[in-house]
């Protein structure tokens, strides 16, 4: 069974399908693309997988512990907390907070110590936040962000708050992260860098990547299976190979008969 | 003994120095029985400005009702210390003004905590004023739009000023704390904060709850030190003057709050010989530290021993260095 199953998903806004009939599956440690033009739907599909936005119709099943649960209903956070770890399309990182406050939110939902015993102190509220700190520097670490944790979000260049983007989401611990056009308003040189960063973020934390990408270099480069979207429906699906000599897909993007 | 480190090691002593300070002015007599009373109002305001500030502040939602929790709190004390006139029922009555608050507080924020903006604000507002309307139709228990008088004098500066300590201390370690850090990441962005895994909904209740409680307490001293009480003294005009001084402080920022609360109580000290001209004056002022410093005294930049005490470490050495 796949991780992440979903079956005939619609979303109608009044009268236009921004998603229609969609399905898809996600197996686990893959790294899989989504593409197609603009409109297509494909930061509609990724809030409904998230919860930001009931489906219609359709459904979406997480396998959790070898048993099917299904994510229709359920909140952003329940769905964030049971393994679904999200990007946006437009950098949304706490801007006032620090790179490391930034990190150390993304972990809060897996943080078991209560509110009170925050506010009383506890030995043991001492010992997470210190536990906290040590595993958030060590994944800054990783992604080369270790000299900036004091700095506040807003100050990194563009290129490094879409990196800490990531860092953030993976510090939720997701088995499947989402990335939202993590290229978007990069040169080639940093497109080049976030190729070799999506490969290794795949391979040292074993989890399942889905990726929308205007960019095919990247979405080329590292994709093993594509999804095509357009006008709401799923056109085409398979190898970097097949999609390139798909005649549909080529029309979807130039035009033509 | 986690607990005992340097940093809350210094806090103690900086709190015992501004309490021996406090009591050294009044002991000489600096600040006297007129002055005692701003001494209690910028000690109030304190309290009402630190909870409203972790609702707006660090929460980031807009509420007007802080007055009507104060209310709660103001006749909770009011009554209880009417019946039982000891210090017990000072304390009784302030706790279970806090404890009624916060549950009011509940019930309230979880239906209105998922409106934004403007649309809170209306809200909150009307929460107050449903509180207020009821104190006044409450008959006997509340005496109406008369009020309550003949308060049993029973609360010392020394004791406000505890209770001051204590919301400092909850409601810092609140907001220096996971549980704050995600509160204050509803602030920053809710989308991204609810795409972390945080339960926006609950976090901003807890605080919610957190600012209601601590009004009720500030609302209960101040029943119990100026004696009299009338639903008048709780309208929106009230919520606006804590809002005014949290703005003034800096949303988001502790410190803020506690110096513009103070620094507030002393310039209406100062303006006291203007008679009518007072509020024009004070308004001015406010008018002018909005133009020049939009974001509050403090914007949201805190004072911190611990910061303190690394300048100082930093600084020994170079002494050093020049007595060689």
């Amino acid at each position: 069974m796949s991780l992440l199953e979903v079956k005939k998903l619609t979303k109608n806004f009044g009268g236009l399908a921004a998603v229609s009939m969609v399905s898809m599956e996600l197996n686990s440690n893959e790294l899989v693309g989504l593409i197609g033009p603009n409109g297509a739907g494909k930061t509609t599909l990724f809030n409904l997988l998230t919860g930001v936005y009931q489906p219609t119709e359709g459904r979406i099943d997480l396998e959790i512990k070898g048993k099917k649960q299904s994510l229709i209903g359920k909140k952003t956070y329940n769905i964030t907390d049971m393994g679904l770890g999200r990007t946006f399309q437009n950098i949304r990182l706490f801007k006032n907070l620090t790179v490391l406050d930034n990190v150390l939110i993304g972990m809060h939902a897996k943080n078991k110590v209560g509110t009170l015993a925050g506010i009383v102190r506890t030995p043991h509220f001492y010992q997470s936040e210190e536990k906290m700190k040590k595993e958030a520097i060590a994944l800054l670490t990783i992604f080369n962000l270790e000299d900036k944790v004091a700095e506040r979000a807003k100050n990194l260049p563009y290129g490094e708050q879409r990196r800490l983007e990531i860092v953030r989401a993976l510090a939720t611990k997701p088995k499947i992260l989402f990335l939202d056009e993590p290229a978007a308003g990069m040169n080639p040189q940093e497109t080049a860098d976030l190729t070799a960063l999506i490969r290794q973020i795949q391979r040292d934390f074993e989890i399942t990547i889905l990726l929308i990408e205007h960019d095919m270099s990247l979405v080329m480069n590292v994709c093993e299976r594509i999804y095509v979207l357009e006008y709401g429906r799923m056109i085409a699906h398979g190898t970097p190979a097949e999609i390139k000599n798909n005649q549909a897909v080529i029309k979807a993007y130039l035009g033509g008969e | 003994m986690k607990q005992l480190n340097k940093t809350n090691l210094g806090w103690l002593i900086f709190i015992l120095v501004a309490f021996l300070a406090t009591q050294l002015l009044v002991s000489f007599g600096i600040i006297d029985a007129f002055y005692e009373i701003t001494l209690m109002t910028i000690l109030i305001n304190i309290i009402l400005a630190v909870g409203l500030n972790l609702i707006i502040g660090f929460s980031g939602q807009f509420s007007l009702g802080h007055a009507g929790f104060m209310a709660i709190g103001a006749y909770c004390t009011a009554i209880m210390t009417i019946k039982t006139p000891t210090l017990v029922g000072l304390f009784a009555g302030i706790l279970l003004g806090a404890l009624i608050a916060g549950v009011v507080a509940l019930l309230v924020g979880i239906p209105t905590l998922r409106l934004k903006g403007d649309y809170l604000a209306i809200a909150t507002l009307g929460v107050a004023e449903i509180i207020r309307i009821a104190i006044l139709n409450m008959g006997s228990l509340t005496n109406g739009a008369a009020g309550l008088s003949d308060i049993p004098y029973l609360t010392t500066w020394q004791l406000a000023f505890i209770f001051v300590m204590i919301t400092l201390i909850i409601v810092v370690n609140y907001i220096k704390s996971s549980a704050g850090r995600a509160t204050i990441a509803i602030r920053e962005d809710e989308i991204a904060a609810e795409s972390m895994g945080i339960n926006t909904t609950k976090y901003k209740t807890i605080a919610f709850v957190i600012g209601a409680a601590t009004a009720a307490v500030a609302g209960g001293l101040h029943a119990s030190y100026f004696s009299v009480i009338r639903p008048a003294d709780f309208t929106f005009m009230k919520s606006i003057d804590i809002l005014i001084i949290v703005v003034f402080g800096g949303l988001g920022s502790v410190t803020g709050s506690v110096i513009a609360a103070i620094v507030l109580g002393i310039i209406n000290v100062f303006l006291q010989p203007f008679g009518q001209l007072r509020m024009i004056l004070y308004s001015l002022a406010l008018i002018a530290i909005m133009i020049f410093k939009p974001s509050g005294l403090f914007g949201t930049k805190e004072f911190m021993i611990s910061t303190v005490m690394k300048k100082q470490k930093t600084k020994t050495p170079t002494k050093k260095e020049e007595t060689k």
